[in-house]
């Protein structure tokens, strides 16, 4: 069987992946997308834990399925965000939305 | 079932974690952002892969349910909608290099957490074999012990989510 | 899957090693499951040419071999000899991943369709979902497809049926939990043999009704074909397509609506469910092939029969009526069950015919109210409607649907 401490590799570099993209990036819709990759980071392991540590008790899915449930939210809330911004502003890249900074 | 020396479990890990990392990658690095869209889904399907491995099935069928069913295609929408295509510049900061360096620090500093015992060892190499099942998980979402007061308030959110939504998406509509 | 593991015994005793013997069994069980569909095609596409030319008072293939039987084969080697063609400026690698994802997401369904009681795909405990989730990846190929043609009708004609895909699936899901919670399970399997007392569709009638739908607009076809509304949008998503890729999609849209046939079958209708099964279990396929093709000939009824509806009248057809009466649906239902598990209905044996009859009359009853109270509101809209439109002074009203 593949050890625990593979999936927790794989975790840690798609997370890294993910706050990479999110640091790095310009266009806000990018941006969101390296938010969903560490939600999913997180996600493999909530349940690479749960099926290692204990597999008979379903927190750890349970847990997994509610992040699930936040990133589908925040991927709705936020791509409508961006299209209101898009029509405001001509722009989805994050600096150009600078209204409120000085 | 050892083929090569190889078992299948060991194989589909791998191919999982190419399809996860690789698109993850695409993600990252891509400067055409429907193609970045189509990575992500290559992406998260590599996750569900993964999540078959562990034996929690109902996560697989929802993450390609949610994530590519509608979170990928959600995005391009709004990559569409956006014309985040026609008026492509940079894709990266001017400090994307700072990142990089801040990113594969924060890996290597979890891969030492993870790989070497320095926070105490984890749990053994082999998952127990007693596994609970789906069953047992949707018991425990309406179970008054367990997680009904959570999968209640995650019920509200999706539906505020969802008003939210279209609230903000229609009502510069009528503005304009 | 009990002819895979017999196979692979087989080669183990013929000396092939014990891991390869797996292998190559469960490879051919594969194959079998997916080929099995693909040869099905070819013989539908004959069927539903003859049948629509019925329907409009023609005769339809007739050149080609007996009956015209041969005509798929024909259509085969000139699709095969056409030129494949890739239009400037296309986003190659999508717009080549496109059709091979639209053939996979039928395919893939029919890896967990019971075909017979003992060969099945593989039963898998979440099967339900897994059909729900599986049919995303066909949204997913139509929008590929429309984005990376580099073409405007084939992307609004993408956008088009994102849209359509997307909002029926919510009355297809909230009908498809109905079946579940009748046979408390999700798999397949289990679904088909909760009905070994009575079918489904009788207990469940306005799921069935809803699913069928429901279906019918995952297919894309009439009354829901506005995706490839010829006269607005040329050919729609797959207007650059020509060739072997064309004939994907053009596969998987006809394996998609024998397949909903199948799905029709197992989850109302019985499945494989019929007699003589328990002595000759192969003999459920042709139970099963026999009620999916009853299925499948009301689909190409309805389609050669009704008009093409507007996008607009489709939206709100589903989000008007459809997901209101299938979410009044599930909790009907739900009720239901609840009041014949404490009215002590329920079947001591399930796969009793007699005493699933009190059961079964209860939740056709509620069906049945349920449908005469959503003729009423019906009736009651229209009326106000033909009200409204008398105080406008027009005569002869035309209405959209719902408007």
């Amino acid at each position: 069987m593949v050890p625990l401490w593979m999936y927790l590799a794989v975790g840690a570099a798609l997370f890294c992946i993910g706050a990479y993209t999110v640091l790095s990036r310009k266009n806000a819709i990018a941006i969101l997308m390296g938010i969903e990759l560490m939600l999913n980071a997180v996600n493999l392991n909530l349940v690479g834990f749960w099926r290692y540590q204990a597999p008979e008790n379903m927190s750890g899915q349970a847990f997994a399925a509610f992040v699930l449930v936040i990133a589908a939210a925040e991927a709705a809330v936020g791509l409508a965000i961006i299209i209101a911004v898009y029509r405001s502003r001509r722009s989805v890249v994050v600096e150009d939305v600078d209204l409120l900074r000085w | 079932m050892v083929i090569g020396g190889i078992t299948p479990e060991a194989f589909a890990f791998g191919l999982f974690t190419i399809l996860t990392l690789g698109g993850a990658l695409g993600v990252a690095l891509n400067r055409n952002l429907v193609r970045g869209a189509v990575w992500l889904i290559v992406s998260l399907f590599g996750m569900a892969g993964l999540f078959v491995l562990l034996s929690a099935p109902f996560l697989a069928a929802v993450q390609v349910l949610v994530y590519i069913g509608a979170i990928g295609i959600l995005i391009t929408f709004a990559v569409m909608l956006t014309r985040s295509m026609t008026n492509l510049r940079e894709r990266f900061t001017n400090q994307w290099w700072m990142s990089a360096i801040v990113a594969g620090l924060f890996f290597l500093f979890l891969l030492l957490g993870v790989v070497a015992p320095v926070w105490g060892s984890l749990s053994p190499d082999q998952a127990p074999a007693i596994v609970g099942t789906t069953e047992q998980l949707g018991v425990s979402f309406v179970d008054g012990n367990q997680f009904v007061l959570p999968f209640e308030v995650v019920s509200l959110l999706l539906t505020a989510a969802i008003i939210g939504a279209i609230v903000i998406a229609r009502h510069q509509e009528e503005e304009e | 899957m009990d002819c895979i593991n017999n196979l692979s015994l087989c080669l183990r005793h013929s000396g092939v090693d014990a891991g390869l013997a797996e292998f190559v069994s469960i490879f051919l069980g594969v194959v079998l499951v997916a080929t099995f569909p693909l040869l099905v095609t070819i013989l539908l596409i004959w069927v539903e040419r003859k049948f629509a030319a019925r329907i409009q008072d023609r005769i339809g293939p007739n050149r080609v071999g007996p009956f015209g039987l041969l005509q798929p084969l024909a259509d085969v080697v000139k699709l095969l000899t056409k030129e494949n063609i890739t239009p400037t400026g296309a986003d190659r690698p999508i717009y080549n991943l496109a059709p091979p994802f639209m053939v996979a997401a039928v395919l893939l369904i029919w890896a967990v369709i019971p075909l017979s009681p003992i060969h099945y795909g593989v039963d898998l405990e979440i099967g339900a979902l897994y059909f729900v989730a599986v049919a995303s990846i066909g949204t997913l190929s139509v929008l590929m497809a429309g984005w990376a043609s580099n073409n405007k009708y084939a992307l609004l004609g993408a956008f088009r049926v994102v849209a359509l895909l997307i909002s029926y699936e919510v009355p297809l899901a909230l009908a498809l939990i109905v079946p579940v919670m009748l046979a408390n399970s999700m798999s397949m399997v289990g679904i088909t043999e909760a009905q070994w007392g009575m079918w489904f569709v009788f207990m469940a009638p306005i799921a069935a009704f809803l699913f069928f739908i429901g279906s019918q607009a995952e297919t894309g076809r009439a009354p829901f074909d506005l995706i490839e509304a010829e006269s607005e949008l040329t050919a729609g998503f797959n207007t650059e397509y020509s060739g072997m890729k064309f004939a994907m999609f053009f596969a998987g849209e006809f394996m998609h609506v024998f397949t909903n046939g199948v799905l029709m079958a197992v989850l109302f209708t019985g499945g494989w469910i019929g007699p003589f099964v328990g002595e000759l279990p192969l003999i459920g396929l042709v139970w099963l092939m026999a009620k999916a093709s009853v299925w499948y000939i009301i689909a190409l009824w309805v389609r050669n029969t009704l008009p093409r509806l507007r996008i607009d009248q489709v939206m709100l057809f589903n989000w008007q009526f459809l997901v209101p009466l299938s979410i009044v649906n599930l909790l009907v239902t739900a009720f239901l069950l609840q009041v014949i598990k404490m009215a002590g209905l329920t079947p001591a044996d399930p796969g009793n015919f007699v005493q699933n009859i009190p059961q079964t009359l209860v939740l056709l009853v509620g069906n049945l109210v349920e449908f005469g109270g959503v003729l009423i509101m019906l009736r009651n809209r229209g009326r106000r409607e033909r009200i409204a439109d008398a105080a406008k002074g027009l005569s002869a009203p035309v209405h959209a649907v719902g408007d």
